[in-house]
């Protein structure tokens, strides 16, 4: 065991996959001199140089391009987007043509890239810099959506995500880069698709992805302290989705909050709510309850942004007054 | 074999051409010199004092200094008329300055006030001010050479003679969005200017090693059928000059202009970045090619007395040590502030 922080995770995930298979090649802006403009890539040039970690131009699309060539021809690349806003300008690779070569070609040509990307906010960069767009990727079928919330899993989904066959999309979340976790010894390899569940209660169940995940786990102690029991369900994988996780506790909580970062339209507790509705109807004992950044555009002034985004005390009077 | 032509992290220095002498007797009136220096004035005591507020955490978030490259945006303050265009990028406070905007409200909106200029909705990022002609200051790289293009074509279909101009860095000549803008201006013959700030550097990697060529956006212009300036980007009456020609051409009808002006930042990209990968000698050799005392000196060579100078420099320090304090003391947005201008009806509903 070992202490890291969620930026060097970064790092020791994509290292442990170069280490492992030298068809994984890793390109982005400020990726390899500078190590990252997170300082979360630090070493991997000096460690496998310039021929697999490679500074781009400021080109999106040519960065996922050639992730996709490569992808489609032997390599397995991890691309870096710098900030996820950015996806916007290179969202025809993701949309049109990463996510459907398998289906266009029948299963002929895949495409095993990984692209991270910067998500979310709280670091006052305003409306262009602090998106959560894992929503906008979760709407591509085609495309698999990963979230991390700890140093260990971003390894272990890392690891998870590079050996898929598949074209994943695997957000980091900025605010969580000074954040500690233990992570095991040894190699690290997560599985996609699995929810986790962080903390058993039974007064309901607690969804909540990246950033929120914390928050969700100081809402959850003090709600205990109020003598309320939740069972709070870190997400950790959108696409696929562990609905088994979700509607086994809920089946046992029979209520059920998401806590989201993404602005509240489509986000994705609106998907998950529908499945619980429609398939763990029987089990609810109320209504369904989505915590969500309002359906706004991020402000920079540090009060605003902070009103609009989910925190510990939001879930837990929500909560709280939800229960009764 | 790297995949580019240059070696990493062991790039050559490029260190700048000595400042052009003669330019002294450019025929530009003295009166416009005059605004030159006290704009350019006001942009690095402007962005110094921002640095000292960041270093005494006054501003959370980021922010781009433009320390060292103050010419440009007060050159093209000075050569636009109120009504012309101005896009710039997130590195815009000097731009949005030169236009005329004050110190306060650009201090107020990066300590997050309500009287930050958009209200503390946008940050250090996103200066506005459409009444100045400042169209705005854009994060994603790119985008706004394309909008720029919808200003100057709007000015054309409205019959006026407004140009738009976007400022933009060495790195964004390598996004898609930048061919697009310059082959659609040079089409259309729109009444845009494109001016590239090359810095050398984009965030942390030089521009030589993810670039072919050596003038990042005036080598492409040929492609696109256009001639371009590259002038000393350090010296505000080469930057006026070109500016004064291009706004000179796009008002007449006479299509779009690239100009590459050379210049550097004296810190970092952003925040507290010591900007440590750039080469000691190259470092040393463009902060002794700082446009502010060389300019000083042109004009006292020129005639103009050392207490005119001190004079102006003297005013624009108390107008900012003013805004300071006006900005520290405003009051945070409202809370309700959240909920509004998502819509043109001021508000954000979108259910009923
Ligand atoms: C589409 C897009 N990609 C990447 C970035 C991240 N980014 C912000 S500034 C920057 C460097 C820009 O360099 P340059 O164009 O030379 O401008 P400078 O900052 O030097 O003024 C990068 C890569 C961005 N904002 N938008
Ligand atoms: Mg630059």
């Amino acid at each position: 065991m070992a202490e890291l922080t969620y930026r060097e995770a970064v790092a020791v995930g994509i290292a442990q996959e170069m280490r492992r298979d030298p068809a994984v090649v890793f390109l982005g802006e400020d990726v390899a001199g500078a190590g990252g403009v997170f300082k979360t890539t630090s070493g991997l040039l000096e460690e496998f140089g310039p021929d697999r970690v490679v500074d781009t131009p400021i080109s999106e699309q040519a960065i996922l391009g050639a992730a996709m060539g490569a992808a489609m021809t032997g390599l397995r690349p991890i691309a870096e987007i710098m900030f996820s806003d950015f996806f916007a300008v290179c969202w025809d690779f993701v949309a049109n043509e990463i996510a459907k070569m398998s289906y266009m070609t029948d299963g002929m040509v895949g495409c095993p890239l990984v692209i991270r990307s910067g998500n979310g906010a709280g670091l006052r960069f305003g409306a262009q810099h602090s998106q959560s767009i894992e929503n906008w990727a979760m709407a591509v079928p085609g495309i698999k959506v990963v979230a991390p919330s700890t140093p260990a899993d971003l390894i272990g989904l890392t690891a998870a995500s590079v050996r898929d066959p598949d074209p994943v999309l695997l957000f980091e979340h900025k605010a969580l880069y000074p954040t500690k976790g233990e992570v095991p010894d040894g190699e690290i390899v997560d599985e996609l698709g699995t929810a986790r569940v962080l903390r058993h209660g039974s007064d309901a169940t607690v969804v909540a992805l990246a950033l929120m995940v914390p928050r969700a786990l100081e809402a959850a102690e003090r709600l205990a302290a109020d003598g309320i029991e939740v069972t709070v369900i870190d997400v950790r994988s959108l696409v696929p989705l562990d609905t088994a996780t979700i509607l086994d506790s809920v089946s046992q909580t029979s209520r059920l909050f998401t806590v989201e970062e993404n602005p509240r339209l489509c986000g994705w507790g609106a998907e998950i709510s529908s499945i619980v509705g429609e398939e763990g109807f029987w089990d609810l004992d109320g209504p369904i309850v989505r915590i969500t950044t309002p359906h706004l555009p991020l402000a920079s002034a540090p009060n605003l942004e902070d009103l609009a985004l989910p925190d510990a005390d939001r879930i837990a009077v929500t909560i709280k007054a939800t229960l009764g | 074999m790297p995949l580019s032509g240059a070696g990493y992290g062991e790039h050559q220095a490029v260190l700048p051409q000595p400042f052009d002498e003669s330019l002294k007797d450019a025929p530009i009136d003295l009166d416009v010199r005059i605004e030159l220096f006290r704009k350019q004035h006001q942009i690095r005591q402007l962005e110094k004092r921002i640095y000292d507020l960041f270093l005494q955490g006054f501003v959370r978030g980021t922010s781009h200094l433009s320390i060292g490259m103050e010419a440009i945006g007060a050159a093209f303050g000075a050569a636009l008329r109120p009504h012309d265009y101005s896009f710039a990028t997130y590195r815009g406070h000097g731009h949005t300055a030169a236009r005329g905007v004050g110190p306060e409200p650009i201090i107020a909106e990066l300590l997050g006030k309500a009287t930050g200029l958009v209200g503390g909705k946008g940050g250090s990022m996103h200066l506005a001010s459409a009444e100045q002609g400042m169209m705005g200051c854009y994060a994603i790289i790119g985008a706004h050479l394309c909008i720029a293009n919808g200003a100057a074509w709007s000015a054309r279909v409205r019959g006026t003679d407004q140009v738009a101009v976007a400022f933009f860095g060495d790195g964004a000549t390598n996004i898609g969005a930048f061919h697009e803008a310059v082959n659609y201006a040079a089409n259309y013959r729109l009444g845009t200017i494109f001016v590239c700030e090359n810095n050398l550097y984009m965030e942390y990697t030089p521009i030589s090693e993810v670039t072919p060529v050596t003038h990042p956006a005036a080598d492409r212009a040929p492609a696109y059928g256009m001639d371009a300036t590259v002038v000393d980007g350090n010296d505000a009456d080469a930057v006026y000059l070109a500016a004064r020609a291009a706004i000179e051409r796009a008002r007449s009808g006479g299509g779009p202009s690239i100009i590459e002006a050379k210049t550097y930042r004296h810190g970092g990209h952003s925040r507290a970045d010591p900007g440590q990968y750039r080469p000691d000698d190259e470092v040393q050799a463009w902060l002794e090619h700082d446009p502010i005392p060389m300019y000083h000196q042109r004009l006292l060579d020129l005639g103009v007395g050392e207490d005119r100078l001190a004079e102006i420099s003297g005013e624009v320090a108390a107008e900012i040590d003013r805004a300071t304090e006006a900005a520290k003391s405003a009051p945070e947005p409202a809370a309700e502030e959240l909920w509004t201008n998502v819509w043109a009806d001021g508000g954000s509903q979108w259910r009923n």
